[in-house]
């Protein structure tokens, strides 16, 4: 599958331990930087009140939203006891700086 | 002296306990006893209620072993491991093991408890299906879990559910498959099973109702199962869970009575003299008992008429199932679901807080109960549905604790109560304990009498029974609880070990002293913790810090933020309120609105904007966002108010500028009223103070907002600086000794008064140690806002900004375009 990668910064950008937005279009994504070294990321908002992902606090790979703690898997997209999920954004790092693929951005614009 | 031949088929709880009490009792007058133990399975006797804690790796095998192998060897007793019995011969009076062990008996003690129940399904026998019974099927799970992702449990009763939660804490992806409508129907309704689903489902379990699997399926290797509904769910690991029967093979090859378990009498004899029957395996008058309490009960008729004693008849139980399932308290008792004519059932549900409570009433008598997530209550309610007693006076009061139905004192309670439901050990063993084995603690009395060994909640309980029979001799041993399961060590610990190991940042500690990862519970924790023990002079790490602390405003549901500036003792002036306008304007400001510590709140405001409003306002941040020192109101006082007998307007101002900035265990607020009309409500707020004549009162632990309570009197004092130093003091004890996230109201509750005056009033020393503790933090202490012009990373305040289309490399934009042409 062909997929089109867009930068949305470098690895700066976001501290280590923590999650930033990004509005690409009308898609919102939070990215996050683990512990680990890893970004990824899922849609910003919450599946439940559509709490901000991006200001959650990050566990391991999980993030709780601010709002009311539902807690989201960032590897799965999986909301933890909700059979809800959020969709995942396959993310890479190239030369310092952070790509998403964003197949789906580009087909809605 | 003769020796009697007793053989004891089963090792585990049921007969172990039986022949505790036939030691405890020194065995049968008139002859000693020559035991020989047969156990199916390899290991010394468990216990089997903690199984799940092995499964999730809470502990190791030894950690739950009742009787280690010396206690067999003290006692001589034949111990025959990995030998289930085969053959019992009731004429020659032998038993038979499978590995052809025999054993010659004069009295013979059955106790092989039960077997799992398997539902009629397809595929069962495939290598990844497994029962959950016993430390081998612990094993073996354990083992297949290491390399599974999607396990399914069969069976959402209570171990089946436990076991759900160990596999979701081993990391599995875990789905509960149930039968029935509701979960753990035994022991509750519709509405409390709906509740306690929600809070296994909190745990990430997925939960399906009204599921009856008839084959799991796969190609050799289990690939999930399949449902009579015509579903399917994927699984790698399936656990069943479906329920006991009582194991009676051996009693039927015997020829004993068998009905649904081996009939016994009410001494636990079977149909043939000499043969004894105890636990899951027997059926007494018409019932088959599986929970602990009832089964010991058993095994103590059983030792005193095996050693001729049969003077105490066993009649049965009633009993209460006391359950911790997947971590929620659950007791439910007699005739819970309201069936039969006439009953009435009074219920109190709060299903956001996880609580359920349930009183069936029939004829005015309590004839059933649940109580989940708060059971409390359930104590005094099992109590007068075992006296049988008319409530009707007392219905309003059932449920909430007051109105003439006293909360439970243990005291009140007979010997025979049962104080442990999962040990069943009841009161008069732990007096005994008391008194006569000289416990002074829970941990004393766990080890002496077994109660309180495995879910714990009989542990203020045991406190309370200690504290009536020591009286002033009894010092609670500090029981305080683990700070997280992250990090399991309790507060004072992991503030001992902070300081003696120089840990600074919250990944450090976390590493040297938890799991590494720490959750949304213990990291903010932690990183107050890390600030107040350093006084400030810690790393700080904003990845641990909730939102608000990050960017130093409260998130609003719509994810903008508020932002409160600070106005020391509530007082400000024209000018402000300009500046205050302009930036409300400026920034689009949704709401300006007065919060209920008397300040002013722009709510609506971007994050990115955050820097900018702070910048206009000029004004320090008020830290209505954070567990911090919030506000300090105030009225008027001497300036203006005729009844004024203090000047409370400066006096609020000195109070606010003395602690602002300071962090704290949970939000702290202040008042200061100028006379005792108190019109500043001083006596509702963390600390308060209120002007009389010729001093101040200093009161402490007040609060008005989800408790109401009054604050308690700190002390009078003449000036205004021995006030500010009562309040400095005291708030930095309150800093230092708090559990994180407990208001001052709850902790001079835990802690009491008068530990705390004599603290922070009757010695000098640790007084002033206090004062310059926290001294030393202020000296730290920085208004956060600042951090609009040096902020702590870049984007502290901003999102990312993505690169504009076709600004990619060359390669990417040429998939753009196929991209582009394919679409």
């Amino acid at each position: 599958m062909m997929n089109t990668w867009v930068c949305v910064g470098s690895v700066d950008d976001i501290p280590r331990g923590e999650g930033r937005k990004v509005a690409l279009g009308d898609l919102v994504v939070a990215v996050f930087h683990l512990d680990d070294g890893r970004f990824l990321a899922v849609d910003h908002h919450c599946p439940h009140r559509r709490g901000p992902l991006a200001d959650g606090l990050l566990c391991g790979k999980t993030v709780v939203c601010p709002l009311h703690g539902w807690k989201v898997d960032l590897d799965s997209g999986n909301v933890h006891g909700e059979g809800a999920a959020l969709r995942t954004f396959p993310a890479e790092v190239r030369e310092g700086r952070i790509y998403l693929s964003t197949r789906e951005v580009l087909l809605t614009r | 002296m003769t020796k009697q031949r007793l053989v004891v088929v089963g090792n585990g709880m049921a007969a172990l306990a039986c022949l505790e009490e036939i030691y405890r009792r020194g065995g049968p007058p008139q002859a000693e006893f020559e035991v020989t133990v047969f156990g199916a399975e390899r290991e010394v006797n468990y216990n089997r209620i903690l199984l799940s804690d092995v499964l999730s790796g809470k502990k190791n095998t030894e950690e739950i072993v009742l009787n280690p192998l010396t206690w067999y060897a003290e006692r001589g007793i034949r111990l025959h491991l990995g030998e289930p019995v085969a053959h019992l011969d009731v004429q020659n009076r032998t038993v038979r093991s499978a590995g052809g062990i025999e054993a010659s008996y004069d009295l013979l003690l059955l106790a092989m408890g039960s077997v799992p129940f398997i539902p009629p399904i397809k595929g069962v026998e495939k290598p990844d299906v497994f029962t959950y019974r016993s430390l081998e099927d612990v094993r073996v799970i354990r083992d297949r879990a290491n390399r599974s992702q999607n396990a399914l449990v069969i069976g959402g009763g209570l171990r089946g559910l436990e076991a759900a939660r160990a596999l979701a804490e081993l990391g599995l992806e875990v789905t509960v498959a149930h039968l029935m409508d509701r979960l753990l129907e035994m022991q509750l309704d519709g509405q409390a099973a709906a509740i306690l689903r929600r809070q296994i489902e909190e745990l990430g379990i997925r939960v399906l109702l009204g599921h009856c699997a008839d084959e799991i399926l796969g190609n050799g290797a289990t690939e999930g199962v399949h449902f009579t509904n015509g579903t399917a769910r994927e699984a790698d690991l399936v656990l069943i869970s479906t329920g006991i029967r009582p194991n009676v093979a051996l009693a039927q090859e015997g020829g004993l009575e068998v009905r649904r378990g081996i009939v016994v009498n009410d001494f636990l004899e079977t149909s043939v003299p000499g043969i004894y029957a105890i636990g899951e395996c027997v059926e007494h008058r018409g019932k088959t008992y599986g929970l602990v309490a009832p089964i010991y009960e058993q095994a103590k008729t059983a030792a005193a008429a095996l050693c001729g004693d049969q003077s105490k008849p066993y009649t049965g139980s009633v009993t209460a199932a006391k359950l911790k399932v997947a971590g929620v308290d659950v007791v439910s008792m007699g005739n819970f679901l309201a069936d039969g004519a006439a009953c009435e059932e009074m219920v109190y549900s709060d299903p956001t807080a996880g609580i359920y409570q349930k009183v069936v009433l029939q004829g005015g008598r309590v004839v059933g109960g649940i109580f989940l997530g708060d059971t409390a209550l359930s104590g005094r309610i099992f109590q007068v549905l075992q006296s049988g007693e008319d409530v009707t006076l007392q219905r309003k009061g059932l449920l909430r604790g007051e109105g003439g139905v006293p909360p439970a004192s243990v005291m009140a309670l007979p010997d025979e109560a049962v104080i442990c439901g999962c040990m069943g050990v009841c009161k008069g063993t732990i007096m005994a304990a008391i008194q006569e084995h000289g416990c002074t603690s829970r941990e004393a009395i766990a080890e002496e009498t077994r109660a309180c060994t495995s879910c714990k909640s009989c542990g203020p309980l045991l406190d309370q029974i200690l504290q009536q029979v020591l009286g002033g001799e009894y010092v609670k041993t500090a029981q305080q609880p683990v700070f997280c399961g992250c990090l399991p060590l309790d507060q004072t610990a992991l503030r001992t070990e902070i300081k003696v190991r120089g840990l600074r940042s919250a990944t450090e500690a976390l590493r040297a002293l938890g799991n590494g990862v720490g959750c949304a519970v213990c990291k903010p924790g932690l990183s107050y913790l890390l600030s107040e023990v350093w006084a400030n002079d810690h790393l700080e790490e904003r990845q641990h810090r909730f939102i608000n602390d990050r960017v130093h405003a409260n998130i609003q549901k719509d994810s903008s933020f508020s932002v409160v500036p600070r106005m020391y003792g509530g007082v400000t002036s024209p000018e402000e309120l300009r500046r205050i306008a302009d930036a409300a304007e400026r920034y689009g400001v949704r709401m300006v609105k007065l919060t209920g510590g008397a300040r002013i709140d722009l709510l609506g405001v971007s994050k990115a904007d955050l820097p900018r409003i702070w910048a206009d306002l000029g004004m320090p941040s008020g830290h209505a966002y954070a567990k911090a020192i919030r506000t300090c109101k105030s009225c008027v006082g001497t300036d203006f108010c005729r009844f004024g007998v203090q000047d409370s307007i400066s006096m609020g101002i000195a109070v606010e500028k003395a602690f602002e900035g300071l962090y704290t265990p949970h939000k702290v607020k202040l008042s200061v009223s100028g006379c005792p009309r108190n019109c500043a409500e001083s006596t509702v707020k963390d600390i308060g103070l209120v002007g009389i004549q010729g001093g101040w009162e200093v009161y402490v632990g007040g609060a008005a907002g989800m408790k109401v309570r009054k604050g308690d009197l700190l002390c009078t004092v003449e000036t205004r600086e021995e006030a500010l130093a009562a309040s400095a003091k005291f708030l930095q004890l309150y800093r230092e000794e708090a559990r994180y996230m407990e208001r001052t109201y709850d902790y001079v509750e835990r802690v009491g008064m008068e530990t705390i005056q004599k603290v922070v009033l009757e010695n000098p020393d640790e007084g002033s140690a206090l004062l310059s503790r926290l001294n030393q933090s202020k000296a730290l202490a920085q208004d956060p806002w600042l951090e609009r012009e040096h902020p702590v990373h870049p984007r502290q305040f901003e999102d990312l900004i993505p690169a504009p289309a076709g600004a990619s490399d060359e390669s990417q934009e040429s998939e753009v375009r196929s991209q582009g042409l394919e679409g």
